[in-house]
């Protein structure tokens, strides 16, 4: 089977991130997305901390360190950036006013239920951040994650296992192996890579997957 | 005449009492007030409920209140930052009790209890486990969580700079829940890089009025904080 890369996955996503798009970029594998947006495209990052306009990493001799992202790496403003509180900034996460969230899951489901804050290990303190906000109020949610887990468990399910961020939000799931819809009439496989089959990824579904149309 | 300036890190923390609910403004190191929190420390008080995004790291600012056991709760969005080791210790010690809330939801009770209100219907967290045992409400078809106003008795925020009437800018993504928590405490001690004369501010640009704040303390030079 085809399986892409984290380059490549991310490469893949930034592919459907339209020209003018306001954006953000959870911490991890999706905030590499940006990377490979095209620079015909005019993107604005906006960072849960207060910051639109993202820009790239500064050089050494450059660094605010005020000036951080949500994973608190050092970043620069882009002319025409912006800079507010934690109350504004959130009011544009859960006021529909970003076109797309991208992050990343421990889970999701059929009905686009997604899991990402908390696994069932209660020794372990939870962190929640920003991932509930962003899930009810981007106008669409990306899911970037590995169809499975590293033992090869099913990452899409009937019914998510793990506590959830938020119940049916997210629009579109890419994995390495594929593009994937969350419609009202179910899982619908939108791309598949390479020579990869549906019945192959199937296999490594646990929820049914309707064809590509 | 108002001035709000106090002379010292030491003086601004000095009636702050054991059990106060404090918040303390900043997003992982960025715009967190680093010299008011080691006041703090030195000061002494106890059984502390501490309102903040992170729960620090490393031996760094309000990890060192957790190291020195100076807390009793953390009410917090994120408290396991890589390198949160005291909190990371505490907690699977059970030495310390954590109150998880979504980081909107934190700024939006924060601003609440600010704004004279008792609460907001947040979309966050319904249907999820964070809103168990809170009372929710179907609104035009979409579901919400009754989340209640937040306030605190202390507010340590950072600014970059201060007048003597507490006007406050501040630097960069440095503001993130410093404006906020600035309305939502009986005290709020703002530190600053720096102090300007009365009316030296651009009233334009003025993030945080001075009727929010109570004390503004200048940082003092420190041998590793030249800055």
């Amino acid at each position: 089977m085809m399986r892409l890369s984290t380059d490549e996955m991310a490469r893949r996503v930034a592919q459907d991130i339209p020209d003018g798009a306001y954006v953000n970029l959870g911490i991890g594998m999706p905030t590499s997305v940006a990377n490979y947006v095209s620079d015909d495209k005019q993107v604005i990052y906006h960072s849960e901390n207060g910051i639109l306009g993202v820009g790239p990493a500064p050089a050494p001799d450059k660094i605010d360190p005020d000036l951080i992202n949500a994973g608190k790496q050092y970043v620069t403003l882009l002319k025409g950036g912006s800079y507010f509180d934690n109350a504004e900034s959130f009011a544009m996460m859960r006021g529909g006013h970003l076109d797309i969230a991208v992050l990343g899951a421990f889970q999701v489901s059929a009905t686009g239920d997604l899991a990402n804050w908390a696994t069932n290990n209660d020794k372990f303190p939870p962190a929640v951040g920003g991932a509930m906000d962003l899930a009810v109020g981007a106008k669409q949610l990306f899911v970037l994650m590995r169809h499975t887990t590293k033992t090869d468990e099913a990452k899409i399910l009937e019914q998510c296992e793990y506590p959830l961020t938020g119940a049916g939000v997210v629009k579109r799931i890419y994995t390495d192996l594929a593009v994937i819809d969350v419609t009202g009439e179910g899982l619908r496989v939108r791309e598949l890579y390479g020579d990869n089959t549906l019945a192959e990824v199937q296999a490594l579904t646990a929820a049914p997957l309707l064809p590509p149309l | 005449m108002i001035n709000k300036i106090c002379e010292s890190l030491r003086a601004a923390v000095a009636d702050i009492e054991d059990g106060s609910v404090v918040m303390i403004g900043g997003f992982g190191n960025s715009g967190i007030p680093m010299q008011l929190i080691e006041a703090l420390r030195l000061h002494g008080a106890r059984e502390l409920t501490i309102i903040s995004n992170n729960a620090g790291t490393a031996e760094d600012g309000i990890a060192s209140l957790l190291r020195d056991r100076l807390v009793r709760k953390m009410v917090c969005s994120f408290p396991r930052s890589s390198g949160s080791i005291w909190f990371e210790r505490l907690y699977e010690e059970g030495e310390i009790e954590l109150e998880l809330v979504p980081q909107g939801t934190l700024g939006e009770r924060i601003r609440a209890a600010g704004a004279g209100l008792g609460g907001v219907y947040t979309p966050t967290g319904y249907g999820t486990r964070l809103a168990d045992g809170k009372e929710t409400k179907v609104i035009n078809g979409k579901g919400y969580v009754l989340e209640t106003a937040m306030p605190a008795d202390v507010a340590l925020i950072k600014a970059d700079r201060a007048d003597a009437w507490g006007n406050l800018v501040y630097n960069t993504a440095g503001r993130n829940f410093n404006p906020i928590m600035a309305t939502a405490a009986r005290i709020t001690i703002a530190e600053v890089k720096t102090i300007v004369r009365v009316g030296d501010l651009d009233p334009e640009c003025v993030v945080t009025p001075g009727i929010f704040v109570d004390r503004v303390v200048a940082q003092e030079v420190q041998k590793h904080d030249a800055a």
